[in-house]
């Protein structure tokens, strides 16, 4: 993975820099010595590290638009970072950029039950806005497995999912409206407690445009009452294939499930020597969750369980309470963690027709075999959403880039039989060099010029989504520009 | 006037590139936003059912392709188009068959829009000719999907003004077993919003919020199982604590209520002005007096009003204090059929289009 070369005149004048944002923020939101700012050199995907050149904290939409106002006048690159939970390297900054984090700004501003919404600063933490009206019986919907840490920030940027997606959508179907700020420092509103675009729908553009069109200070989410109840109930079976063929029977019979979760032999194993949740020893597992009242929960559950056992399982056991339920996720919920004690692993996010299921993890385990390194697959198999899991060793030299190399075949897989490169953590720089297979010149330089509209300069979160050589052009104007502007 | 009726993309694109002039983009013309010029694109000539994935609950199909068939197709597999898309020919008194182009384009949804999402919720990829005759395609085919940026949803509701959409990939639904509506009476409008948004409150899924004052009626939808349905209909009448009658309409009678609700039938033939208010629900009886409405109807628990005003009263002004925005669907007066934007966002919006359609010759002048 290659970045740009920081730009020298950049990197030349940041004490000017350093005074300016002073002067707009006080001491404690601008971190520019180098042994505080390599706490910011990478977020969850650590295997590439580069300590920015600074770091704001700012408090209120005000201050960001007046940082990005200095910073676009002196030509610098900009990396919006949420809580800095990205898989992809969306908040991975370069050399000469400045980061601008939203970490303090986490306010509640309005709840209103009645219009069932809820309007936040966007630092605030994705499972801290259901914490803010679970006790009135609401929730938030989009639930992204570090939910615990992430902010709302990154979930719109990257226009993130989680395991309960299969009922409620992603982030942007719970997106009602949100407050941008613009490189240049302008501050724009979109949409509102009212539905759809009057126009055309630029808020749903700005969901998932991985922080590169301006940076969101508030957001307008959609929070629902919570249910009466949930449950789950776990199948096992002796092959992905059958386990595969059950998810598309549940799906087709009309049943909807909250969640259905599947975990395949490797992870199986790893799990259970991991967290003990007493998984049966079998070769794929579906975890399927429904919703309601108990009579409902029984009821889809009835049906659920007939269309397993027409399947063969080899296990089946639906959670009779609340701690039977909470060991069904226990092995889950781990599942990463004890993937993470095998070794290191990069995570991957590919999505697929769920009807190609069993085609996909079998020749999946054929690389495995012809790379030499092992993966694991626990994913969300209702929207066909994969999250294989590599392992590598990262002191073993040249294991990153086998792992880089597999991983890149497992994704071209996704895009052949008719899926995506990412379903919900985004493309930042992991996924950036993939885009041609997914995507013709054109269809790139379609979106790249929505950049264009918004940030003519390239200079807010610049080498990220789009291949480097296909962005060079836009870029470079801007460094040379930067020269000039001396 | 010159009609062309393409048949393929790169027709499609030969047509934008040669035209020295607008085009008219239409799908099936059912839903009286664009007015044909010299020039009209019909996206007619691409019709048909690529891809049909019940396990999956994905469809793709060309844009042209006429909404009833697609919705016989997913019939027969027990499915649907989740998001309900109105059929508004009795309302404005247009023949001719939607499209899904139509539908998507310009983002119809209906009454369970509250529950599920509208129809820009469920497109999940489209193929496109821009401005510049450029193919270009956006999303995919699954469910989940965040690998660049989302001009799906950029496209869905543009009406034909940044490219003319000639594949969809959406998603699909099972259909519900069972469903049953609560026939409720309030004492006014601002009681009537009240029941329904109290209604959206409860864990009980509402899956349609509606009140019809000329009927002085207040209506909720519980759709699933039938044990289900049945279950959720009791706790409901409880939940609302409300004293008033209530009655149950079940089955054919509940389904033929929502789609006369969906497809506004109480303003068929209507003469005066036709608007669209969407807003905040808790505003939407303030609203509507604040307008002056002659004849108006309340869906999406007050969040969508359907108001009926003489030609030439622009209910813009009045709504300016509440929030939310106003969309003129029928009427011969000048004032502008979408709700003009705020300057930053008008200016996004306009540069946006100029880059798909540097010549502004699609559908030209509609959104702008």
């Amino acid at each position: 993975m290659e970045m740009p070369t920081p730009n020298q005149t950049v990197l030349d004048r940041k004490h000017e820099l350093v005074k300016r944002l002073l002067a707009v923020l006080p001491r404690d939101a601008v971190i520019d010595h180098e042994s505080e700012t390599r706490a910011y050199e990478c977020d969850a995907l650590s295997a590439y590290r580069c300590p920015p050149m600074a770091v704001v904290l700012p408090r209120s939409t005000e201050e960001i638009s007046k940082v990005l106002k200095i910073c676009h006048e002196m030509r610098v690159p900009v990396v919006p970072r949420g809580a800095g939970t990205s898989l992809s390297g969306g908040a991975f900054p370069t050399a000469d950029s400045v980061i601008i984090g939203v970490a303090r700004m986490n306010a509640v501003l309005e709840t209103d039950y009645a219009n069932r919404f809820i309007r936040v600063q966007s630092g605030r933490t994705n499972l801290s806005v259901t914490g803010a009206v679970e006790a009135d019986g609401f929730f938030y919907a989009p639930d992204p497995s570090s939910q615990l840490a992430c902010a709302i920030a990154g979930n719109i940027a990257m226009n993130s999912g989680g395991a309960h997606c299969l009922k409620y959508g992603v982030t942007s179907n719970n997106l009602m409206g949100l407050t941008l700020v613009t490189m240049q420092g302008e501050v724009i509103e979109f949409g509102g407690p009212h539905l759809d675009a009057e126009g055309l729908d630029l808020l749903g553009l700005i969901c998932g445009s991985e922080g590169q069109l301006g940076i969101v200070t508030e957001a307008t989410l959609r929070i629902l009452p919570k249910p009466e109840g949930a449950r789950p109930v776990l199948i096992g079976f002796d092959s992905n294939e059958t386990a595969g063929a059950c998810v598309a029977d549940i799906v087709k019979a009309g049943i909807l499930p909250v969640a259905i979760e599947f975990m395949d032999g490797p992870c199986i194993q790893a799990t259970e020597n991991y967290s003990s949740a007493g998984y049966p020893d079998c070769d794929a597992l579906l975890i399927v969750e429904v919703e309601g009242s108990e009579t409902e929960i029984s009821e889809q559950l009835e049906k659920i369980i007939n269309i397993a056992q027409r399947h063969k399982p080899v296990e089946l056991r639906a959670a009779e309470d609340e701690d039977q339920a909470q060991r069904i996720w226990l092995g889950r919920k781990s599942a990463f963690g004890a993937m993470g004690q095998l070794n290191d692993y990069m995570c991957l996010d590919g999505t697929i027709p769920v009807t190609q299921l069993p085609y996909v993890l079998k020749r999946m385990n054929e690389l495995s075999k012809e790379f030499g390194l092992d993966v694991g697959n626990v994913f969300h198999a209702g929207d066909g959403n994969l999250h294989p899991l590599i392992l590598y060793d990262a002191n073993k030299p040249g294991d990153l880039q086998t792992c880089e190399a597999f991983g890149a075949e497992i994704l071209k897989l996704c895009v052949e039989v008719g899926g995506c490169l990412t379903g919900e953590h985004g493309v930042g720089i992991e996924k950036r060099d993939l885009m041609p297979i997914q995507f013709g010149p054109s269809d790139l330089e379609a979106q790249m010029q929505i950049k264009d509209v918004f940030d003519p300069l390239w200079l807010m979160n610049p080498a990220k989504v789009f291949p480097l050589e296909s962005s060079a052009e836009r870029r470079n104007a801007t460094t040379l520009m930067a020269g000039s502007a001396r | 006037m010159t009609i062309f009726v393409p048949n393929s993309e790169d027709d499609i694109s030969e047509i934008i590139k040669n035209a020295s002039q607008s085009l008219t983009v239409i799908g099936g013309g059912t839903r009286g936003f664009v007015e044909p010029c010299d020039n009209v694109l019909k996206t007619n000539g691409l019709s048909g059912i690529i891809d049909y994935q019940p396990g999956a609950l994905t469809m793709i199909a060309k844009a042209g392709t006429p909404l009833d068939e697609i919705n016989s197709q997913l019939a027969k597999q027990g499915q649907k188009l989740p998001f309900e898309p109105a059929d508004y020919r009795a309302m404005l008194g247009l023949g001719d068959r939607s499209t899904i182009g139509g539908v998507f384009a310009a983002n119809i949804s209906g009454p369970r829009r509250i529950q599920v999402g509208a129809a820009r919720d469920f497109l999940l990829g489209v193929r496109f000719v821009d401005g510049r005759g450029e193919i270009l395609k956006s999303g995919g085919s699954v469910m989940k999907n965040v690998t660049g940026y989302d001009l799906v949803k950029l496209l869905a509701g543009s009406h034909g003004t940044l490219g003319v959409m000639t594949q969809l990939a959406f998603k699909v639904l099972p259909v519900s077993e069972n469903e049953a509506t609560l026939v409720l009476r309030a004492v006014d409008d601002h009681n009537a919003i009240q029941i329904l948004t109290t209604a959206m409150n409860s864990p009980f899924d509402v899956s349609g919020a509606a009140h019809i004052p000329a009927k002085g009626e207040t209506y909720l939808r519980l759709e699933g199982f039938k044990k289900s349905v049945s279950y959720r209909t009791e706790k409901l009448v409880e939940y609302l604590k409300t004293s008033g009658a209530v009655h149950i309409l079940e089955d054919q009678d509940s389904k033929t209520l929502w789609s006369d609700i969906r497809d506004v039938k109480s303003f068929a033939n209507e003469t005066l002005d036709i608007w669209r208010l969407s807003v905040k629900p808790t505003s939407a009886a303030d609203i509507v007096s604040a307008v002056g409405f002659e004849k108006y109807q309340y869906d999406w628990s007050g969040g969508l009003i359907w108001g009926a005003i003489a030609t030439n009263k622009n209910p813009r002004p009045a709504l300016s204090e509440f929030g939310g925005h106003a969309t003129c669907v029928k009427g011969s007066s000048s004032i502008p059929k979408f709700q003009p934007q705020t300057a930053s966002v008008a200016r996004l919006s306009n540069e946006i289009r100029k880059k798909f359609d540097p010549r502004g010759i699609l559908n030209t002048g509609l959104m702008a």
